[in-house]
């Protein structure tokens, strides 16, 4: 996977993401939220982005929708690529025809990501009443089968209803039906259990888990939980500090991590075999500031195996028997070549 | 309900307490209706026959009880001045100030909304700028200021407009709309720029909301985004400030009918002042204070219909 990028239209991946850049211009210089990530993702597949808060992955993902940029001085680069179609290079007006029909969103907190003072019948006829031209009584009908789908009891009675009048699971619920109304060939939820009770987000998982599989999109899971990535995602690439630092498929990062922080947040993870009051393993230190980046691999400070090379050179994403690390002390050699 | 029973019961002390204070300041006032009326040549014994023919002889809180007895059964005594009922002489010039007012509202409005939706377009902009100094500038201009700038540039140098008086609806729409605009700018070109202030800020908070980033997600315009989704969330503070601006509105159009020569209850309130007519200034204050609560009172059942939240809290609980 170098940079070249094929031109056809189709039979390349749905979504194409080359070297994606994000710096917000801070009074002490330019903080690199995201620096130089790429990813393909194929249709139907589920990508899962997963690291620490700050790690840059919801703005990774945002940027590529166009919603970090304007107005918060965000400086964006790189390319993106749906469908094979140049994104960055679209008009303002097709830019959002695009959002609107090929991708929907689920944010992570379901309080906040619906407009408090509009019906829930109308906030999810809306996408269909500009994006797919229905009218008015279309839309509200269409929005009570969406209402089904994603298994709101009472869907006419919830339609007219306001969301504080909801629950936190049913509204992320709606929020789905939102995502999905358009029918989108992409659905990107980030960290989209992170607000609700633990007893619902298994169910809000296998929801959005069951409408990807149905309707055959491609999903990214954002979320700082490898836990909750574990079943869900095909692939999985670590982010740390703006940057990927691992690549691979679900099953071979739990089988055997490369990089030592994929390592780190796996043990960090509780295990139903461990005895009780084991105490859960944390990473040390803190991710580094993204303002003032230095020389070297950014984790080495947290870094067990570290050593000189590691402070003064970077190390690049590399890739070896379809995985990629960015290490130069990778872990599980001998486990680094799969079936 | 017992919401409204403690609405009610507030509007009813500030009355109480607007009409106490309103009684103590004006006898406070040195000179008297009956000096107002006679004359400064007029005999001690004349000025003292004509006091107790008002009534004014007896004791201040005697006569105050007895005044918000009346008033309190609709009748808010006769002007000593000219004998008028106070009530018809208020009914007479209402319509006129709440024209003035309403169409002050309208241009404040009207000119703070798309101002305030302009400018978070793009937040520190050529457009946010230029409105927020435009903005201090009518801000710190008194409206009698403005007004007389008003006259000189619309009636005495563009002579588009009459400069003063009053043509009632009788005189046909297109006359009492002309008489009226100048002073209901006088009014509006002011109290845009705080209502602007006040919706710009609420709407930078709101566009930051999660929401916002949802419906831009969808593929709304920004526009749409914009007045589907950010200005009724927004508009809470904007609604109360209204409402409390009523307050400095009616205070303006004093001033403003005086100095556009309208027949308004602003300058009937004047008049009762410089001629002592203590029962004419009582009632015309009594009314203002009663109008003033009355609009807050409605403000407040705004949010409910703005605001699903509210209504839910306020109607279950």
């Amino acid at each position: 996977m170098s940079g070249a990028v094929s031109g056809a239209v189709s039979g390349g991946p749905l979504l194409s993401v080359r070297d994606a850049r994000v710096g917000f211009g801070t009074v002490r210089g330019l903080l690199r939220a995201v620096d130089g990530v790429s990813f393909d993702l194929e249709a139907g597949r589920t990508l899962g982005i997963v690291g620490e808060s700050g790690s840059g992955k919801s703005v990774l993902v945002r940027s590529l929708i166009g919603l970090v940029g304007s107005g918060s001085g965000a400086i964006v680069g790189g390319e993106v690529r749906l469908d094979g179609q140049d994104v960055r290079g679209l008009s303002a007006k097709n830019f959002r025809q695009l959002l609107g029909r090929d991708i929907g969103i689920v944010f992570q907190d379901p309080m906040t990501s619906l407009n408090p003072v509009m019906k829930i019948g109308r906030q999810i006829g809306e996408g269909l009443r500009l994006n797919r031209g229905l009218n008015a009584t279309a839309a509200a009908r269409r929005a009570v089968e969406l209402l089904v789908e994603v298994g709101i009891p009472e869907p006419e009675r919830r339609a007219s209803q306001y969301p504080h009048e909801l629950s936190g699971g049913m509204r992320q619920r709606v929020a789905i039906a939102i995502a999905i109304a358009c029918e989108p060939k992409l659905l990107i939820a980030d960290e989209p259990t992170t607000a609700l009770d633990v007893t619902v987000q298994r169910q809000i998982l296998d929801l959005l888990q069951r409408e990807q599989r149905q309707r055959g999109m491609a999903m990214i899971l954002i979320t700082h939980d490898l836990g909750v990535a574990a079943g869900r995602a095909d692939d999985i690439m670590v982010m740390y500090a703006g940057r990927a630092v691992e690549m691979a498929a679900t099953r071979e990062i739990f089988r055997g991590p490369r990089m030592p922080y994929t390592e780190a947040l796996l043990r960090s993870l509780p295990r139903l075999s461990d005895p009780t009051h084991t105490r859960l393993s944390a990473i040390p230190g803190r991710p580094p500031d993204l303002a003032r980046r230095g020389t070297g691999c950014s984790f080495a400070p947290r870094c067990t195996y570290r050593s000189e090379r590691c402070e003064a050179e970077e190390p690049v994403l590399s890739r070896e028997g379809g995985r990629g690390f960015a290490c130069f002390h990778p872990l599980n050699a001998s486990a680094g070549t799969s079936a | 309900m017992h919401w409204l029973a403690r609405q009610v019961l507030r509007l009813a002390v500030v009355l109480f307490c607007v009409t106490l204070l309103t009684f103590l300041i004006v006898n406070i006032l040195p000179g008297d209706v009956a000096t107002a009326i006679l004359g400064g040549l007029a005999t001690p014994e004349d000025l003292a026959g004509l006091r107790a023919d008002l009534g004014l002889d007896r004791p201040m809180l005697v006569r105050y009880f007895d005044w918000l007895g009346s008033a309190l059964s609709g009748d808010l005594g006769r002007s000593h001045r000219s004998g008028e009922p106070v009530a018809q002489a208020i009914a007479d010039r209402l319509p006129v100030s709440l024209q003035l007012m309403i169409m002050a509202q309208v241009i404040a409005i009207g000119i703070a909304v798309p101002a305030a939706l302009l400018s978070v377009r793009r937040p520190g902009g050529l457009f946010d700028r230029l409105s927020a100094s435009t903005a201090f500038g009518f801000l710190a201009t008194p409206s009698f200021m403005l007004g007389i700038l008003l006259i000189y540039l619309f009636s005495v140098t563009l002579d588009l407009l009459p400069a003063t008086g009053f043509s009632p609806m009788s005189e046909g729409l297109w006359a009492n709309l002309e008489s009226m605009i100048l002073p209901a700018l006088s009014l509006g070109l002011i109290e845009w720029t705080v209502l602007m202030r006040v919706l710009r800020s609420d709407l930078l908070t709101t566009l930051k909301e999660d929401f916002i980033l949802l419906a831009r997600a969808k593929g709304l315009p920004p526009w749409r985004v914009l007045l589907q989704h950010a200005l009724r969330p927004s508009s809470f503070t904007l609604i109360t400030v209204i409402g409390l601006n009523i307050g400095g509105l009616i205070g303006g159009a004093v001033i403003v009918e005086q100095i556009f020569a309208l027949p308004g209850v602003g300058r009937l309130l004047l008049g009762g002042i410089f001629n002592r007519d203590l029962i004419l200034v009582q009632g015309t204050v009594s009314f203002i204070a009663a109008g003033f609560v009355l609009v807050n009172f409605l403000v407040d059942m705004l949010y409910a219909v703005l605001d699903p939240r509210v209504r839910h809290v306020r109607f279950r609980s």
